[in-house]
């Protein structure tokens, strides 16, 4: 079967790669510029216990279908493009400043326990015996054993890498395509091909360099109200991340942006003062109003994956396995009537 | 519970426990309808005004809006460009009324600014004046409050500024021409209710303008409490969007607010140190 697949990001492509592994089909991907993707400028947490919201159980139960697949999805991948994606299993700490911060830590560490997630809390003392380089004013916060990470960039080259055709064209006009079947996972663009109500989520990003590496785990840290989150990379990057501001599809960084990321980090980890300030940048994530993915049919012979927001790294091998599965043989075994199209009409 | 008055009523089906007939609720018909909040002589259909900051989806806030009752809802000019879809989608499509507010400014000259961009840019010369002191408390710099207060009155905008507790900034505020003064309960965000309810009720006796409780309402007794104070209305954001759930924390206001309001308007009993029966003693055959 002909498979045109609207959107070459994280989605997109995973998608590609999925019906590649299946075997069987004629995959085309249509982007003009692949680099515009939410992707790139991500961090690539694979974290669903800290990113869900309350009343958002059912995308975190999609989260955590997602994280299951993950191990393999990278063990596959990695071994079908003998290409690095720095996949690792560090887990992440949440971490809290003052009282203050730490009441809203344990506020959330509370729900999670409830949702039978696994998640300890622990001490300031604690957190420190596993990354000495936190600020010794630490109060305390938690661990999350289960949370994993990625390196977006790597990931993007890894799945460009692959033996798709690929046509840097948009398509405004999905009814141009003569493929059989289309899958749109275009993100932010969903808006304009689809008329869902996706729009852009800016969010501001910094990328810290150093010698070494200052921490092991994922850290998302509250200092004095001021969230953040920290991801150290092998090679002594750190990411740091990320704002979330509703301006439309402006890409400015802002002196603001910066100063609202840097200091919640350097009140959690002084050492990041000594960093170099490698890149600063901004991208657009594509958010609906329920902050969850549209992910199904859309009309006969069209499909739509789009809308992750801040979770398309993690969610991309269910997404991917989905799609496949509509694809393929109409339907799927993973439950995503809640992310049906049809809850937007 | 309200007592029904003579001795025919309480014979009645209802009367026996000193309750009253289900169809009038102890208030005159229609009498929260028609008891509103005029702001500049502007009616509005709800005391409960709401923040739209701390809302972690769009259907959130929107379920929220709806449950509130509310007709006017804060944004922030500055974590939003007006240009783009987003935040007032949600706004317009609940048929409210925005109120543009200078969040995040700290001098009286950044506000006036922001203020006339609100204005050009949500055409509506209502603004919710916020001149903050500090980061870490976010309390109210009443001298920058004071001075742009009175420059966004001279330029023809209804302002309504977000305040101190102290009645006499208050009574400064209200000289100045503001259309409102919106006295806080506690710091934003804290939810630690009203830490001085003196002088919000102070406020209450010395400003002629409506008197808006602004910030620190943590949940539904401290709404109603700003209303028993005699408080106009309510004006709260983080208490609902950061709710566990915020559509039943909003309907939770909106019933507080009007509790509140018909407590007030009812006439409380005095506090006494001991005991006074309810039930009349006297006459007893032993």
């Amino acid at each position: 079967m002909k498979v045109g697949i609207v959107g070459g990001g994280v989605i997109g492509l995973s998608v590609a790669w999925e019906l590649l592994r299946r075997g069987g089909h004629e995959v085309t991907v249509y982007d003009a510029d692949p680099a515009r993707g939410a992707g790139l400028v991500a961090a690539g947490m694979l974290a669903p216990t800290a990113e869900a919201n309350f009343g958002e159980e059912a995308l975190q139960e999609l989260m955590l279908e997602s994280m299951r697949r993950w191990p393999g999805f990278a063990a596959e991948l990695g071994a079908a493009t003998g290409m690095p994606l720095g996949y690792r299993t560090d887990g992440t700490l949440l971490v809290a400043l003052t009282d203050d911060d730490l009441t809203d830590v344990r506020r959330l560490v509370d729900y999670y326990r409830r949702a039978g997630t696994p998640i300890e809390p622990l001490g300031g003392r604690q957190l420190r015996e596993l990354e000495p380089l936190l600020s010794p004013r630490v109060r305390g916060g938690a661990r999350a054993g289960g949370d994993h990470q990625v390196d977006p960039r790597l990931l993007l080259a890894a799945l460009r890498s692959l033996p798709v055709r690929h046509e840097r064209r948009d398509v405004a006009d999905l009814s141009t395509l003569r493929d059989d079947v289309i899958v749109v996972a275009n993100g932010t663009g969903l808006a304009g091909s689809t008329g869902l109500p996706v729009r852009p989520v800016k969010g501001q990003l910094l990328r810290l360099r150093g010698p070494e590496p200052l921490l092991t785990h994922v850290v998302r840290g509250v200092a004095h109200g001021r969230h953040v989150y920290l991801v150290p990379r092998a090679d002594g990057e750190l990411v740091v991340g990320a704002t979330e501001e509703e301006r439309g599809a402006d890409l400015t960084v802002t002196a603001g942006g910066v100063l609202d990321l840097l200091r919640p980090a350097a009140d959690l980890l002084p050492g990041v003062a000594e960093l170099a300030l490698a890149e600063t940048l901004a991208g657009l994530r594509p958010g609906t109003p329920d902050n969850a993915p549209v992910i199904g049919h859309l009309r006969d012979l069209v499909y739509v994956a789009g809308g992750h927001h801040r979770n398309g790294v993690l969610l991309a091998p269910v997404t991917a396995h989905v799609v496949a599965d509509l694809v393929t043989k109409g339907s799927t075994d993973v439950d995503i009537a809640p992310f049906a199209a049809v809850r937007f009409t | 519970m309200a007592e029904t008055g003579t001795s025919a009523a309480r014979s009645d089906a209802w009367g026996v426990w000193g309750g009253n007939p289900p169809r009038n609720r102890g208030r005159q018909p229609g009498e929260l309808e028609t008891d509103q909040l005029t702001i500049a002589g502007e009616q509005l259909p709800s005391r409960l005004i709401l923040g739209t900051g701390g809302a972690t989806s769009h259907a959130a806030l929107e379920a929220a809006i709806r449950a509130s009752g509310t007709g006017l809802v804060t944004v922030a000019l500055r974590r939003l460009d007006p240009g783009a879809p987003s935040l007032l989608d949600v706004v317009e499509r609940c048929g409210v009324r925005v109120l543009p507010n200078t969040a995040g400014c700290y001098t009286a000259t950044e506000a006036v600014r922001l203020a006339h961009l609100a204005r050009e840019a949500f055409d509506t010369a209502w603004v919710k004046l916020e001149v903050i002191g500090d980061e870490e408390t976010l309390l109210p710099d009443a001298v920058e409050l004071v001075t742009a207060a009175e420059r966004l009155v001279e330029d023809g905008f209804t302002v309504l500024p977000y305040t101190t507790d102290d009645p006499i900034i208050a009574q400064r505020l209200a000289d100045a021409g503001c259309a409102a003064v919106m006295p806080l309960g506690a710091p934003i965000g804290s939810g630690l209710g009203i830490r001085n309810p003196h002088n919000i009720a102070l406020i209450r006796q010395k400003v002629t303008v409506p008197v808006i409780l602004d910030a620190g309402i943590g949940t539904a007794s401290d709404a109603a409490l700003a209303m028993e104070l005699g408080c106009d209305g309510v004006l709260l954001a983080s208490a609902v969007t950061r709710a566990e759930h915020p559509a039943r924390m909003a309907e939770a206001m909106r019933l507080a607010v009007d509790a509140g309001r018909l407590a007030h308007a009812a006439g409380r009993i005095p506090r006494r140190l001991y005991a006074t029966a309810s039930s009349p003693t006297g006459g007893l055959p032993w």
